[in-house]
């Protein structure tokens, strides 16, 4: 019997006062694997990477990363889990070593001026270590985050929808560093509402629609024409 | 709505056709203040009974603090509700009467006042509930105003019966000393025990509304 | 100890986000001018302003507070810094701890540049009531910046935060209100703080009570 997977997600459900956003999810991701999940937009991707990251409760169903359910043992499940949101968890007024230091700090971790320059040379930030963090673009901002993960060291990463607004050469860095974290045994799972970069790094490929994964494929097995021809069947459908 | 539910409202209709018989034809007519100082029997068990309920408030949002359980929260929804309007009801006829023995509506003696402030501190609590939009955060958070208001009770009573009694005489609105005549408090105490069963009676019949709202959500 | 560190990282990220922008310094010294000036055209008089200097005082300070506080979590909000805090592990009373602290220090400056002003512009005479004085602001101050604190965090994801927060901080602060303004009272005009020990362990008692419930209780306000 194979062991559980590092993201294990089956049965989930979430409805809000107005509306059921997810239905009957169901999604895993192992350690060392980077799924991509597409879905239009209020599609509940959002949802369900806030459910995995303990931010939000689900109505009914399981959501488990590294073995603690994500409603009973939150706080396990918060030093094992990172999200990188729209948000970038950053204060506009200090630098963005001292935002480094706060986050790590406060999440209990090393925040000596060494590892911290390290984590910053990492996303190649360490020149503008003493800047304010209200110059930085987003791009900018968005590599912090990934600093800030990196120190916490996670062993799920969930993105939503990273790649937005990144131009060209932050994408490929984006996917690298993606990878290096896949080969350090991380279970990648980002949701992207475009074709483009985000499935570069995927191993599977998912597609949330209508409330529920409709397809769950390798991305091997799929060619990008196929790709968009199912997306668009499926989301029509939903 | 269930038997013992039912049961209560028949039992509170009975209380207050009692207390009512026993406010104006039992109790005597008072020889200073006339008719008008009947009103206490309203006016005395409404703020025993609000704050009887408030009490509720505070057990309940402990309760649901320690166990998350949605039926705590709607114990301390629905008793804050029925606090607020008893209360009100404290105020109001501690201003009617008030009006004929001082000339005005309003004084600023030491029980109206910390009692209006109470009544603004649960109204604050209805209004968070009403403006939270996530039900589950917005019971917590009331929770957390449930457990902070009641010791704040105690504290603006004293606090407000010490700034007013400290330097100024004691106010002129006795609502019963020690000294009352039987009569009287037995009238008071039937009416409290009137008015506390359809405390009672509208806390269940709301809880009951609650928990069938939250039912067609989920 | 971890608990004390990260108390201290709120702290410290909260002193030097305000050294830096001064956004928040600058704004209340400039409120705390113009509520003189409220003051002086609302009320005229040098003589009825003295007369009711300590509420005046206490007035000034509950106004700037609300200002003051109902944005302590502002910057938690832009860039979702919030979810941050909200995913920090362990015992999140540190991180209410950190915030009051910044809160009260705030408060205390806020308070001693109204004095100084006040002293200015109405030649109000202090001499040796500022001993006895800083005890009262001190135990007031800290009943305020402690609920302050708490609801700041509360109304900080609700709507109509701006309303909310002033309705829900003002009934519960009557006692400690009430408690400072008679304390005041009594050190400005001279008497020695013994004569008002009674209204001083109310105070204490309030702020054990709010400190305490908000010790306990940040956490459950810091959930998703």
């Amino acid at each position: 019997m194979t062991a559980e997977p590092l993201v294990h997600v089956v049965g989930l459900r979430k409805a809000f006062a107005t509306q059921v956003v997810l239905d009957d999810v169901a999604l895993d991701v192992r350690a060392g694997e980077a799924v991509a999940l597409l879905g239009p937009n209020g599609a509940g991707k959002t949802t369900l990477l806030r459910i995995l990251a303990t931010l939000a409760r689900p109505t009914r169903g399981t959501a488990r990363v590294a073995g603690h359910d994500c409603v009973r043992e939150a706080e396990r499940v918060r030093a094992h889990v990172a999200l990188v949101g729209h948000g970038t968890w950053v204060y506009d007024d200090l630098t963005a070593l001292e935002n480094l230091k706060f986050w790590a700090t406060l999440g209990g971790h090393a925040a000596d001026a060494a590892t911290l320059q390290a984590a910053l040379a990492a996303v190649e930030l360490e020149r503008v270590a003493g800047a304010r963090v209200r110059t930085f673009s987003l791009g900018m901002k968005r590599r912090l985050a990934l600093a800030r993960l990196a120190l916490a060291r996670p062993r799920a990463l969930l993105l939503d929808e990273p790649f937005a607004a990144l131009d060209q050469s932050a994408g490929k860095w984006l996917q690298a560093r993606l990878a290096a974290f896949k080969a350090a045994g991380v279970a990648v799972l980002l949701t992207t509402h475009s074709f483009g970069r985000g499935l570069g790094i995927a191993d599977r490929v998912a597609i949330l629609a209508g409330g529920r994964v409709v397809l769950d494929t390798p991305a091997a097995a799929l060619t990008a024409d196929d790709l968009r021809r199912l997306y668009a069947l499926h989301v029509d459908e939903a | 709505m269930t038997v013992p539910t039912r049961v209560l409202g028949w039992l509170a209709t009975l209380g207050l056709a009692a207390g009512l018989v026993v406010a104006f034809g039992v109790a005597p007519r008072e020889v200073t203040q006339g008719n008008v100082q009947r009103i206490m029997y309203v006016h005395v068990p409404a703020v025993w009974v609000a704050y009887l309920a408030f009490t509720v408030v505070f057990a309940a949002s402990v309760a649901h603090l320690w166990t998350r359980s949605p039926a705590a929260d709607r114990v301390a929804a629905a008793s804050t509700e029925v606090g607020v309007v008893f209360l009100g009801i404290n105020i109001v006829t501690g201003s009617i009467w008030g009006k004929p023995t001082w000339g005005t509506w309003w004084t600023w003696d030491a029980r109206l006042t910390s009692v209006t402030v109470v009544f603004l501190m649960y109204l604050g609590y209805l209004m968070l509930r009403r403006m939270t939009d996530d039900p589950e955060r917005g019971a917590r958070y009331a929770a957390v105003l449930g457990t902070l208001a009641a010791p704040s009770i105690y504290l603006v009573h004293t606090s407000v019966y010490w700034w007013r009694t400290l330097h100024q005489p004691p106010s002129l609105l006795k609502a019963g000393s020690a000294t009352m005549p039987a009569v009287f408090w037995m009238a008071i105490l039937v009416n409290f025990a009137a008015l506390g069963l359809l405390a009672a009676y509208f806390v269940l019949r709301r809880m009951d509304l609650l928990r069938r709202e939250q039912e067609a959500l989920a | 100890m971890s608990y004390a560190r990260r108390a201290w990282i709120v702290l410290w990220k909260d002193l030097v986000t305000e050294r830096r922008s001064r956004e928040a310094l600058n704004a209340l010294l400039f409120f705390s001018l113009l509520l003189l000036f409220v003051f002086q055209f609302a009320l005229g008089d040098r003589e009825r302003l003295l007369a009711v200097l300590p509420g005046l005082l206490w007035l000034g300070f509950v106004l700037s507070g609300l200002v003051g506080l109902g944005r302590a979590f502002l910057a938690e909000r832009e860039n979702d810094c919030w979810e941050g805090l909200v995913l920090a592990p362990g015992d999140k009373s540190a991180i209410y701890l950190g915030k009051l602290a910044g809160n009260l220090l705030l408060m205390l400056v806020v308070e001693a540049m109204l004095i100084a002003l006040f002293t200015v512009f109405f030649g109000v005479e202090l001499g040796g009531a500022l001993g006895p004085l800083a005890v009262v602001l001190a135990l007031g101050t800290l009943g305020f910046a402690a609920v302050g604190t708490l609801f700041a965090a509360m109304t900080s994801q609700v709507r109509a935060r701006e309303l909310l927060f002033p309705v829900l901080l003002l009934p519960v602060q009557v006692p400690v209100l009430l408690g400072a303004v008679k304390a005041t009272e009594a050190v400005l005009a001279g008497e020695p703080l013994a004569g008002v020990a009674h209204w001083l362990k109310l105070l204490a008692a309030a702020d054990v009570v709010y400190v305490t419930v908000g010790v306990l209780t940040f956490e459950v306000l810091l959930e998703p």
